[in-house]
């Protein structure tokens, strides 16, 4: 258990203590995190000072990203009820410690010329902090809002999707100040960015852990009573272990992953995407502003899409969203796929509304696990499924970067270097249409008593 | 029992929130203005 100042029962709000005051607690720990989303704003200074002349640059400057990601993953499931037990504070503490601890690793990594330490930094030990922080102020923020969790933990989780609308720029005019990008561009530059980076966001992120409360036992909204009737008050629960029993969970699991997949293969490589649809015939300089903007328009969107679709899933069913996301997002593979870069108008919308999506999918998913298996252990089984977001985290820049580095390697140019690898998005996306489509209710043998349910709540 | 380690009045909470939002709102305003910025380079050459 935490002790001292990151015990949990020293955050305990004391009388009066506003609720607001948790919103930019939360925000300034996921717009912090949310930082992940600009690393390919990192890929190719880091590939040409680090790794010059490697053929498999594309592929080596995505392993802290991708691993950053699957230790999200991970540390989410693996540490959601050590966060639970030693409270919002503690998890803030360490969430901030790994984020910038990882900055400062591969700050070291640049200045000794050692690529496998940003991956391990960035990555590693970088993505352990992504996890608990990703975590942490959302169940803070559910247990404020009863009356409105979808408020609530949208404004979290569209700050971790907005996070690389604050870090595309400030990584960019880093980079551009210390010599790390552009003619003669060195790594200890790279690594001065990665160093002033890990500072700023450990100031950034302590009003977090400073500013996080849990309201005491049986804290009510004033005038809000829990409602005993319609769909937030539940019809049954199903137990974690249980849920992974189901055909429906993994069934979600593979649409979660292959929706994420897709937003995920064109995020990751966005820069880079750019360059190689537009970039032909402009000056490098420009390429570079107009890189660095569209991976800033693909985080707004990305956040918009987390609020925005999740809201909505309210009126037309989770279900039908993810119809959407899926179907409607394979359509829009399928026209980037067509249009090449005979318009970046069309480019940008259809990739903006890919981003949206892809969002969309994140923040719609703990609702569509409550439709399917109740409040009882939602938490613990979002956990699990977050999973999901650590295979598609290695899949879809697997998938864009390998066949980027082939086409490269065959002289391929422009967007063809992309045709196979947004086939193989449209077909991902395609099967989980469909798996989508196979979700159905739970079978009755996997309901747990309500008195049982209500127990484990409790404890 | 541990007491809560924040004693100030519910009338300083006011400020503390307005410096708070203050904290992630200008950050993301500073974010915001940098895409703004940047949306004509998409769009040139």
């Amino acid at each position: 258990m935490a002790a001292g100042f990151l015990a949990r029962e020293r955050t305990i709000a004391p009388p009066g203590w506003s609720r607001w005051l948790i919103p930019p607690a939360a925000l300034s720990i996921h717009l912090a995190i949310g930082q992940a989303y600009a690393w390919s704003v990192f890929k190719t200074p880091l590939a040409a000072t680090l790794l010059p002349g490697n053929p498999n640059a594309g592929v080596l400057t995505a392993l802290p990203f991708e691993l950053g990601i699957i230790m999200l993953g991970l540390s989410a499931a693996l540490f959601g009820t050590k966060v639970d037990a030693n409270g919002p504070r503690w998890a803030m503490v360490v969430a901030s410690s790994c984020f910038v601890g990882g900055f400062l690793v591969s700050a070291l990594g640049c200045y000794i010329g050692q690529f496998w330490l940003v991956v391990v930094g960035y990555g590693f030990l970088g993505g352990i902090g992504l996890g608990i922080g990703y975590i942490s102020p959302v169940s803070t923020l559910i247990k404020w809002f009863p009356d409105r969790p979808g408020l609530s933990t949208g404004i979290a989780i569209m700050g971790f999707g907005g996070g690389a609308l604050i870090a595309s720029p400030l990584t960019t005019q880093l980079l551009a100040a210390f010599g790390g990008t552009g003619q003669g561009a060195t790594a200890a530059g790279v690594g001065q960015t990665f160093l002033v980076m890990g500072i700023i966001y450990a100031i950034f992120m302590s009003v977090g852990w400073l500013l996080v409360r849990v309201p005491p036992d049986g804290w009510r909204p004033e005038g809000w009573t829990p409602p005993t009737t319609g769909v937030l008050a539940g019809k049954f629960d199903v137990s974690a272990r249980n849920a992974i029993r189901t055909p429906q969970f993994w069934l979600l699991w593979v649409v979660l992953c292959f929706n994420v997949t897709a937003g995920i293969g064109i995020l990751e490589r966005a820069a880079p995407i750019w360059t190689d649809f537009f970039g032909a015939g402009a000056a490098a300089a420009a390429v570079t502003a107009a890189a660095a903007g569209y991976v800033a328009l693909l985080s707004l969107a990305n956040m918009l899409g987390r609020i925005g679709w999740s809201t909505t899933s309210d009126y037309l069913g989770r279900k039908n969203m993810y119809r959407g996301y899926l179907g409607i997002g394979a359509l829009l593979y399928l026209t980037i796929t067509l249009t090449t870069n005979s318009s970046p108008v069309i480019f940008l919308i259809c990739s903006m509304l890919i981003l949206s999506f892809y969002g969309g999918g994140f923040a719609t998913v703990p609702a569509y696990l409550r439709d399917l298996f109740g409040t009882y252990q939602v938490g613990a089984i979002h956990g699990r499924l977050l999973t999901a977001w650590s295979v598609a985290g290695v899949l879809g820049p697997l998938i864009v970067n390998a066949i980027a580095d082939a086409q490269i390697a065959a002289k391929v140019e422009g967007p063809a270097r992309y045709t196979t690898s947004f086939i193989i998005m449209i077909v991902l996306l395609a099967i989980g249409f469909v798996c989508n489509e196979l979700i159905k209710p739970v079978a009755d043998k996997f309901h747990e008593e309500r008195s049982t349910a209500t127990t484990g709540a409790q404890a | 029992m541990t007491t809560p380690d924040s004693t100030k009045p519910a009338t300083n909470t006011l400020v503390i929130g307005i410096i708070a939002w203050l904290w992630v709102l200008i950050p993301f305003a500073y974010g915001l203005y940098q895409l703004v910025i940047k949306i004509p380079a998409l769009f040139a050459g």
